[in-house]
């Protein structure tokens, strides 16, 4: 057990150690490093979704000022080994990553031609000299058409469009919808999106070709997969490969996938050998950076008189775009939509199936909630519509689904284990924290002057923190379950902390920096934490799925205990005690045997420096003042929460206004509220953009017709809410440390949320909504439709 | 392409001299030039506002500013507003109300914020959101940020 400190850091709003360097231009993110003799890379990039390239001449971009060399796919053939995301799903088939488009291309974006030049405006100029001829191929734009035309195929070698599918059976559904007293059906539409971090994606590679070592700096939330694969893609040892993301500008996802361009300028650093940097520009970003969600819902449920859910049915197209995405495979979004659907429900009889199919857009990864986002929508949204039709209260009919207290552990209908968990309690709070029944009265007022508000609950529950028992990504080969920490004393009594996971954004620096202070009873200014660097722990996976705060706080629990042994026996030898009897507070060793006080500084410089203090056999045994540890939470832990919304629909402009937003959530053991009070914002915002705004549309030629922040938009602080987050003081998870993951929470919440408070704003009407984002040109056509109906 | 063009200009309070592409951007002179790195590109089509700065005390678009229009201005950049052991009263609170996570969009944010409390009233928090509604920021969900420029006014106007 640490030993009390007069400052207990963990639980408190400690100021963020990383915001003097980013609010004072002091960051550093990759596009700010400039290395001596650096050259840029531009691309040219496909105009079709879907054709044949016929031929490519670039000797007018070869002819242009400042162009170093130009590179098609045939330039770089034998130069790396194929790159394909694996996996242990059956019917599975993955996909070859192309690093410049070879034969054909597969959606408008994908690049096919590198320009390198002595700067990026000559890079781009150069660029659009390319000539490249394409011989158009049949269309593979529409997931439906797509799953059953197999003449059309993406890519020719496979026996089908379609990439993977999965069922979930539990019970008897059939049976359970026979007796139901209520049943509905209905196709949803959770739209396509993207992750859309402000920072854009960008790679610098540097070659050493004395050393044969390669440094990569990549906006990455993942280094340590990164560095992984470069390994065994480019045939350069571990020790040799380094990948650092310094600060990272946002993620959300977009940055857990291995990109072509992150191979490219690695194979071309090394060509070259010249440091090479590619810095995407918005465009880029939005037709060629992973995109989020895409599916077809069909999903059916069947409820009692009482408002119990008997069985649930659903039937899910995910379009997961041209290929399976590395490390994740096509099915991290579509399949996690089947197996969270049930959500915090009891629900003994469920069928899930989903098919993932290829489509001529770019592929689909993780975005923030992954899949979740999708089945809370779908989930509650069947649930309020069950509500309706048996004139319940919404909140009522959540009451008496959801897992009640002592029902945990509960093995889920898609067997998912949820842990302890405030489920319950989130609805309860988030009701009494916007005063629910007040709210109520309010809108019957509002709704009797013709106002059309809407009230909207979303209950759901994650999991997070995962250990290696399963896998971030359904089948995947890669250990996702552990995550390390190695902390030292150096021979100035300095102590550094290195961790994998990283940080795009999250304040890990600082949580991660309060729970090493606290765990080793040292002031908090005294830690200094490295991360975001492949080579700062030997195995690292990064930061994605709510793990980051989980796994990171753990390896760091684990490994400070490990190093307080260490201290504990030197101070033991030098304040002439036993290691059991040395206390350690503020960052002083004290014991029984002596007055003396040691500082980390006085106990580093007598073990290190000073000959003769510490017996040689001794210090043989101790070894260095470190310790390196891994941690593995094996299953992981569950996060809940409960969000509710309050909005008005604008009749003339059918705008949506969110004027109020509740968050009750249970995430455990608070690192820093402040810090976890941020997720839950932009993690609700973001979720509002689902819900109202964001939409990635694609014409039937595949073209992308939002490919620019005008057309693909965005919240800004007029059209996001003040939030008000309740955290709800529970039994703590058995995570060490007793943290749940909370990163993605907001995201997913909210746009059930909100389309349940549309909907209900729009329930005098008789309508439904089943598409997201409900815009205001979509809101117009459900009016419209209930005119037509009167 | 050579047409190189000369301007002189302050930036940050500093003379510079150089000698310019026509169609290079500020934002690019600044990053690339000056090495001001502290000034950030989100889109280059100005939507996102994370490359906005100050010409003459105006809150400006470094993304749709070539560098020659700012011939003879006066340009500041996040780098100027304050240093991390001296921070300004807008970068403090921003650090206190945590209106930042992954700071991308923060440089943009603070030279709006420092533009919009010079210039208006700011009385009501939708003044402040309205103020703030060209810079996109996809970390914060907006309300601590809001929250800063409020106690950015309140101690400002308490001076
Ligand atoms: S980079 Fe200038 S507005 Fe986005
Ligand atoms: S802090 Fe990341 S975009 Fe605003």
């Amino acid at each position: 057990m640490p030993e009390s400190n007069s400052s207990q850091y963990v639980g408190s709003r400690v100021k963020r150690r990383e915001d003097p360097r980013l609010l004072t231009g002091r960051g550093r993110y990759v596009d700010d490093i400039k290395v001596a003799g650096m050259l840029h890379i531009a691309f040219r990039r496909s105009d079709y979704s879907h054709a044949r390239i016929l031929s490519i001449d670039t000797s007018a971009a070869k002819a242009s000022p400042g162009v170093v060399e130009v590179f098609t796919a045939k330039d770089i053939e034998g130069e790396f080994n194929p790159v394909l995301a694996q996996s242990r799903m059956r019917d599975y088939q993955p996909t070859i990553m192309q690093i410049l488009a070879a034969d054909k291309v597969r959606f408008v974006g994908e690049a096919v031609v590198a320009v390198v030049a002595e700067s990026r405006y000559l890079a781009e100029d150069a660029a659009a000299l390319v000539e490249i001829e394409y011989d158009e191929l049949p269309l593979v734009t529409d997931p439906e058409q797509a799953l059953i035309n197999s003449s059309a195929k993406l890519h020719e070698q496979m026996d089908s469009n379609v990439l993977l599918q999965r069922e979930f059976n539990r019970g008897d559904v059939d049976e359970a919808f026979y007796g139901a007293s209520v049943y509905i059906k209905e196709r949803f539409r959770f739209t396509r999106k993207t992750s859309l971090a402000m920072e854009n994606r960008t790679y610098l590679a540097e070659y050493n070709s004395a050393e044969q070592a390669l440094t990569l700096h990549t906006t990455s939330q993942v280094p340590g997969i990164i560095r992984d694969i470069l390994v065994d893609a480019l045939d350069i040892p571990g020790s040799h490969l380094r990948v650092v993301a310094p600060d990272v500008g946002g993620g959300f996802g977009g940055k857990t996938s291995l990109y072509p361009e992150e191979v490219l300028a690695p194979i071309l650093a090394k060509k070259l050998e010249r440091p090479v940097k590619w810095t995407g520009d918005r465009i880029e970003d939005l037709i060629s950076t992973s995109q989020g969600f895409d599916e077809i819902i069909d999903a059916e449920i069947a409820v009692d008189r009482e408002g119990r859910i008997l069985g649930l049915r659903a039937d899910v197209i995910g379009d997961v775009g041209a290929y399976s995405i590395y490390p994740w495979t096509a099915g991290i979004e579509p399949v996690q939509v089947v197996s969270f659907l049930p959500g915090p429900y009891k629900i003994e009889n469920y069928h899930g199936r989903v098919r993932g199919v290829a489509t001529s857009k770019p592929p689909t990864g993780p975005y923030r909630g992954v899949g979740r986002p999708v089945s809370t929508f779908v989930m509650e949204r069947l649930v309020d519509m069950a509500a309706r039709e048996l004139q319940m209260d919404p909140r009522e009919i959540r009451q008496r689904n959801l897992v009640q207290p002592h029902e945990f552990p509960y093995k889920a209908a898609s067997g998912i284990v949820w842990d302890q968990s405030g489920f319950t309690q989130g609805l309860n709070g988030a009701c009494e924290a916007i005063g629910y029944d007040g709210l109520r009265r309010t809108q019957a007022q509002a709704r009797a002057q013709g106002r059309m508000v809407g009230i909207g609950i979303a209950s759901f529950a994650e999991l997070t923190g995962i250990g290696s028992r399963l896998s971030a990504s359904p089948g995947m080969p890669i250990n996702t379950g552990t995550e390390t920490a190695s902390i030292s004393v150096d021979s100035t009594g300095g102590i550094t902390a290195r961790f994998g996971v990283t940080s795009y954004g999250q304040g890990l620096e600082t949580s991660l920096a309060q729970v090493v202070a606290d765990e080793l009873n040292v002031e908090i200014s005294q830690i200094r934490i490295l991360q975001g660097d492949s080579a700062a722990v030997s195995h690292s996976t990064g930061s994605y799925a709510s793990r980051g705060a989980v796994l990171g706080a753990g390896a760091a629990i684990l490994a400070c205990r490990a190093l307080d042994q260490k201290l504990k026996a030197v101070a033991a030898i030098l304040l002439s005690s036993s290691a059991e009897d040395i206390l350690i507070r503020d960052g002083v060793f004290s014991g029984p045997g002596s007055d003396e006080k040691l500082t980390f500084k006085d106990l580093a410089k007598a073990y290190y420096s000073q000959m003769g203090l510490i017996p040689a056999p001794i210090r043989n045994e101790i070894g260095e003042l470190s310790a390196t540890q891994m941690y593995d939470p094996e299953w992981g832990t569950t996060s809940s929460a409960t969000h509710i919304a309050l909005v008005e629909i604008d009749p003339d402009t059918f705008k949506v206004k969110v004027d109020k937003y509740v968050v009750a959530e249970d995430c455990g053991q608070m690192l820093n509220p402040m810090i976890v009070d941020g997720q839950v914002h932009g993690g609700v915002a973001q979720g509002i953009g689902a819900a109202l705004y964001e939409e990635m549309i694609y014409d039937e030629q595949g073209q992308n017709l939002t490919a620019s922040l005008v057309d693909y938009v965005v919240p800004s602080a007029t059209e996001i809410p003040r939030m008000d987050v309740v955290h709800l003081d529970l039994e703590k998870p058995k995570t060490l440390g007793g943290v749940r993951g909370m990163g993605e929470g907001g995201t997913i919440g909210a746009p059930a949320a909100i389309a349940n408070a549309v909907a209900d704003a729009l329930a005098p009407l008789g309508q439904q909504v089943t598409t997201l984002p409900v815009t205001p040109q979509r809101i117009f056509e459900l009016v419209q439709a209930a005119k037509a109906n009167q | 392409m050579s047409n190189l063009k000369t301007i002189s200009l302050t930036v940050n309070g500093e003379k510079v001299v150089r000698q310019v592409e026509p169609r290079l951007l500020l934002a690019d002179f600044l990053r690339n030039e000056l090495n001001l790195t502290g000034t950030h590109i989100g889109c280059e089509h100005g939507i996102c506002g994370a490359c906005t700065l100050l010409v003459n005390g105006d809150s400006v678009r470094s993304c749709l500013t070539l560098a020659i229009q700012v011939d003879g201005a006066e340009v500041t950049t996040v780098e100027a507003h304050g240093k991390p052991d001296s921070m300004s009263v807008v970068q403090e609170k921003f650090q206190q109300c945590h209106g930042l996570q992954c700071g991308f969009c923060t440089p943009g944010m603070l030279a709006t914020a420092e533009d919009l409390l010079n210039k208006y009233p700011l009385v009501t928090e939708e003044d402040i959101r309205e103020g703030l509604s060209g810079n996109i920021c996809r970390c914060t969900g907006y309300q601590n940020i809001v929250d800063a420029v409020a106690a950015a006014r309140d101690e400002v106007r308490s001076q």
